[in-house]
């Protein structure tokens, strides 16, 4: 593996809490991202993502631990290193004062280049983002999807080494976001390194070539996403729901199912390597349940299999 | 589009030690300043042109108006002037504080609870000192321009009583500069509406009794040491010396007051913003 951009160790934030012992957001996170790959923490919100991206990016001491990115310590080196990121925060903190070109060519100011240089890359960038014909736009008449994808051309001004992507499609429609994920594939082929916290699978399955999945401060595990699902679930999920009532009742007489039989509030999860055969022996054993679905695991079951909780609750 | 150039194993800034003030300051507050240049440009002029008429509003109404019924009135030295020329560099002391108060306060709280605009600067190469002299410079700015629009009123109406006039402009910049990097540190630990509400209440009074309408003699000794302490009391004196033209060294007190401020309030803005959004 060439040297790592980000390289933490153990690495812990804590807060003080009045009258109570620390609160800790980090509790020993370790992992290593590779130039060029697309690296993502899932978990649950509250699960100390977010703080982990402020460490990484310079803009939050750590409590402890070791961190490296690109080479050089947060901690002595902020400016430096932040000059080589960009950054897409989980909220949007677009300039309202400012149109849409000018929140570009404002921003690649703050990082000190040249006028004539930042003024190109935001036309190329506008145009990257789809928002060419929005130039002179105010931010405040862009849609949420625009807005998000101004914010990560905004990211992208000053040739960044890394992108940091906190959340970056919470909140918006299924065409919007969809429209973001291709934004971002092509960064990724193009060979930018990406970072980014998430809670929905389908994004983290998407785009991560590798993920940690984060709980509490806490790695829980570490793999690619289908490498995590062969680990820690099975092939196919049969979902059933036979009535919020019944649920329990009804998982007493399927256990043993599959490999595994998870009871949720709403719906029984069956983890088995074909779904339609465990579906078969329920109905042979007289079970007929009110709806039932056969899919394919994915991040989600692996996310309850580790933690035994949703990650959306 | 081209994709951001992966040069293999360009982690090169590592062999250079940190600068001694680089977590703090990057040397580019001017792209700060050009970015509160534009904001004012598309959507503030309204506000600065207000802040404009404002003191020349009161200059014609007290000065001349009341300035009629009064005659002459007796400065600091005992020399006597026409009372249009007693208030008229109070007025522009007041001026330089009241730009320089809205551009540091309401602007400031403003841009951090709400637009979070801060968050994003310092998420770049910025540094906290960066953007506390970049929105200062701003508002000194600002308080120059009203200074001049005013000082060529006074000029207009007779009240620059000496050459040493001009020099009141630059007190004006040290005003609003002391006002401002104060201002601001105080903003900065301000989270709600009704706390602001507090800045204004401390202001009104200081604006009304700073020496600003009558000489400082009208009031019993107790109360003229409480007034000597306010920062505006300072600028009212050191403005109106200079108009007027009874210039002696014990101006730099004045002078010498507004450093402190300048250095305090810069020092302290600096801490919170880095306690802020570099935590």
């Amino acid at each position: 593996m060439p040297e790592p951009v980000i390289a933490t160790q153990n690495l812990v934030k804590s807060y003080p809490v009045k009258n109570a012992s620390d609160f800790v957001a980090v509790d020993g996170i370790s992992f290593e991202v590779a130039p060029g790959e697309s690296f993502g923490l899932l978990g649950p919100n509250g699960a100390g993502k977010s703080t982990t991206m402020r460490m990484i990016g310079a803009v939050s001491t750590r409590t402890s631990g070791d961190l490296a990115v690109l080479g050089l310590d947060p901690n002595r080196y902020g400016p430096e290193i932040r000059s080589q990121l960009g950054v897409v925060p989980q909220e949007n903190n677009l300039d309202m004062e400012l149109k849409v070109r000018e929140n570009l060519l404002v921003y690649g100011r703050y990082f000190g280049l040249p006028r004539a240089r930042v003024a190109r890359r935001a036309d190329e960038l506008l145009e990257f983002a789809q928002l060419a014909d929005k130039a002179s736009a105010k931010v405040d008449d862009l849609s949420g999807g625009m807005k998000r994808r101004l914010t990560i051309a905004r990211a992208l001004i000053n040739d960044p080494r890394i992108l940091l992507l906190d959340e970056p499609t919470t909140g918006l429609d299924p065409q919007a976001r969809h429209i973001l994920w291709d934004r971002l594939f092509r960064l990724k082929e193009q060979g930018t390194t990406l970072l980014l916290t998430t809670h929905y699978m389908d994004e983290a399955e998407q785009l991560c070539d590798r993920l940690v999945v984060v709980d509490k401060g806490r790695i829980m595990a570490e793999g690619s996403p289908a490498d995590l699902i062969r680990r820690y679930s099975s092939r196919e999920v049969l979902e059933v729901r036979f009535g919020s009532t019944q649920n329990a009742e009804v998982a007493g007489r399927i256990e043993g199912y599959g490999e595994r039989v998870d009871v949720l509030p709403d719906r029984i999860l069956v983890y088995s390597d074909s779904g339609e055969n465990e579906l078969e022996r329920m109905t042979a054993a007289g079970l007929h349940p009110i709806t039932s679905l056969v899919r394919r695991s994915s991040l989600e079951d692996v996310f309850l299999r580790l933690t035994g909780r949703n990650l959306i609750e | 589009m081209t994709g951001p150039q992966l040069s293999p194993s360009t982690i090169a800034a590592g062999a250079r030690p940190p600068r001694a003030f680089g977590h703090l300051y990057a040397g580019n507050a001017r792209s700060v300043m050009a970015r509160g240049w534009r904001a004012t440009r598309s959507t503030n002029s309204l506000v600065v042109l207000s802040g404009f008429v404002e003191p020349i509003f009161y200059l014609l109404s007290m000065g001349l108006g009341l300035g009629a019924l009064i005659g002459q009135v007796q400065t600091a030295d005992g020399t006597q002037v026409s009372y249009a020329a007693f208030i008229a560099p109070a007025l522009l002391a007041v001026a330089a504080m009241n730009g320089a108060i809205y551009d540091s306060t309401w602007n400031v709280f403003f841009k951090m609870q709400f637009a979070k605009l801060y968050e994003g600067m310092l998420s770049t190469s910025l540094g906290p000192l960066d953007v506390a002299l970049g929105e200062i410079s701003l508002a000194l700015l600002r308080g120059l321009l009203y200074a001049t629009g005013f000082m060529l009123v006074m000029q207009a109406l007779g009240l620059n009583l000496s050459w040493w006039a001009l020099l009141a402009l630059l007190a004006v910049l040290l005003i609003a500069f002391g006002f401002a990097s104060v201002g601001m540190a105080v903003t900065s630990y301000m989270k709600t509406f009704q706390q602001m509400d507090w800045i204004n209440f401390v202001l009104l009074p200081m604006f009304l009794f700073s020496a600003t309408f009558y000489p400082l003699s009208v009031y019993p000794q107790g109360i003229q040491y409480v007034i000597q302490a306010l920062p505006l009391w300072h600028g009212v004196e050191l403005v109106r010396a200079l108009t007027t033209g009874q210039v002696n060294l014990g101006l730099l007190w004045h002078v010498l007051y507004y450093a402190v401020m300048i250095v305090v309030g810069l020092f302290a803005t600096t801490r919170r913003l880095k306690a802020l959004f570099l935590n």
